[in-house]
């Protein structure tokens, strides 16, 4: 399988990014790690008639704490979060979720950024912003503009980035005290996509679950937010009771279409399954810390 | 139009430059320009590693990366590993096992266990097996394979403690 025939063209600042964009006109498409990018090209899927080369792009590139916010640059790879100190101190679950982001190869490669702009509903990341409440620095050749995580992932495959725009960095709220967050899936292979998959966070004090989020992937066209599930659990103890009356909850508000798989029921059960695991996973962390 | 592209850059320490099509992958280039054959293509779409080969220290999936993007990275595939023998222990290891059968999966094989090991030193059966999960290989050799890479992680830690 071989991609159809493209011009390339390498920016290396910004405005060459702008410009060389402005004169290829909106049939090009940015490469940045290329790791979605590179296969949609090779089953023809995408045949633009320009790649621009993003990736030595220095703006897009770097991991910083900036106004109490964690700052991470487009360009940052899933080996990246995985290794950073300050990815570690202060939004662990990236680093986490980095790790079940296909292979070492792949990940060496894959950016944040373009892993956000694919939008794959099955993928790690964008769920991962959804549940810490990122924001994506978007920029264009005349502005710059945050659009929050919850309004960012539109559709299938889409964004609310406009045609012009691409992603510079991403924000995100530093962890605060006692706050939890984990991720979890299942899929056939390590490595392959998930079949469904859960991030959750909270603020947890004892058995007690303060202002969780929990966002399912890979049951859906977009991540989803479960807010009757999270409502279900919000100030309460996660007993068993209030585990099941949120997995309840879950199963009422998701409406997985069925994939290759298997079936929504199937879907539905499997986020059930992973809403009970997570939860206990961060109960069972914060116990294991006070002994 | 630039439909092809001039590249310079290293591959096993020899400088090359060619121009290239601008939608060749880095797998045909150096199996069709370089005739490095050693790297294999598989699946070209980045799931079957059978295209492992190293861009600046780090593994990549050679399908998932154009040629024309390579200016003044360096290159390393399993030529350059075995001529510099780097990995001869394991490559050693493999066939003492019977690791590599048709040996179509065997240098990304190689690529990416030497990662593991440069990365992890003494890795367990199951963070061997967690991180060849990306490579596939269709005559289902992997217990011998993981026997292979575990054996080498002994070897070298033997070898170290008598260092």
């Amino acid at each position: 399988m071989k991609a159809a025939p493209f011009e390339y063209l390498r920016a290396t600042t910004l405005a060459e990014v702008f410009q060389l964009w402005r004169e290829a006109g909106p049939e090009a498409r940015l490469l940045a790690g290329g790791q979605s990018l590179m296969p949609a090209l090779a089953f023809r899927l995408s045949e633009p008639n320009v790649l621009i080369d993003i990736s030595r792009v220095a703006d897009l590139t770097g991991i910083s704490v900036e106004n109490g916010a964690l700052r991470i640059g487009a360009l940052t790879t899933h080996a990246e979060l995985g290794a950073h100190a300050l990815v570690r101190e202060h939004a662990p679950l990236l680093g986490e979720a980095a790790a079940l982001i296909a292979h070492p190869a792949i990940r060496n490669r894959g950016t944040l950024g373009g892993s956000l702009a694919y939008a794959d509903p099955a993928a790690e990341l964008p769920a991962c912003c959804l549940a810490l409440g990122a924001t994506i620095v978007a920029r264009s050749a005349t502005a710059e503009r945050r659009i929050a995580a919850d309004a960012f992932f539109v559709g299938l495959y889409a964004t609310a980035l406009e045609a012009n725009e691409l992603i510079a960095a991403v924000e995100f709220p530093r962890r605060r005290a006692g706050e939890r967050s984990t991720i979890l899936e299942l899929a056939r292979r390590s490595g392959d996509y998930a079949m469904a998959g859960i991030v959750a966070r909270a603020t947890v004090a004892g058995q007690a679950l303060a202002d969780p989020r929990l966002v399912l992937f890979g049951v859906g066209e977009v991540p989803v937010l479960a807010r009757a599930a999270m409502a279900a659990l919000a100030g309460r103890p996660a007993d068993a009771a209030n585990i099941a009356a949120a997995q309840a909850a879950l199963a009422q508000e998701l409406e997985p279409p069925g994939d290759l798989n298997g079936g929504a029921d199937m879907k539905r059960h499997l986020a059930q399954v992973l809403l009970a695991r997570a939860i206990q996973r961060l109960i069972g962390v914060e116990e294991a810390r006070a002994q | 139009m630039s439909r092809e592209v001039q590249v310079t850059f290293e591959v096993n320490g020899e400088p090359v430059s060619r121009r290239v099509e601008a939608r060749q992958h880095l797998i045909d280039f150096l199996r069709l320009e370089l005739g490095l054959t050693g790297s294999h293509t598989g699946c070209e779409h980045g799931v079957c590693g059978a295209c492992t080969v190293r861009v600046d220290g780090r593994i990549v999936r050679g399908c998932l990366v154009l040629a024309a993007s390579l200016e003044g990275t360096k290159v390393e595939t399993i030529e350059g590993l075995s001529d510099a023998n780097e990995i001869r222990d394991l490559q050693d290891a493999f066939i003492a096992r019977n690791a590599c059968q048709c040996g179509y999966c065997t240098p990304g094989m190689l690529l990416t266990a030497a990662a593991l090991l440069d990365s992890k030193p003494q890795p367990t059966r199951a963070e061997i097996r967690e991180y060849l999960a990306g490579n596939y290989c269709r005559c289902t050799g992997y217990h011998a394979i993981v026997d292979a890479v575990e054996a080498t992680a002994a070897a070298r830690a033997r070898r170290h403690k008598q260092d």
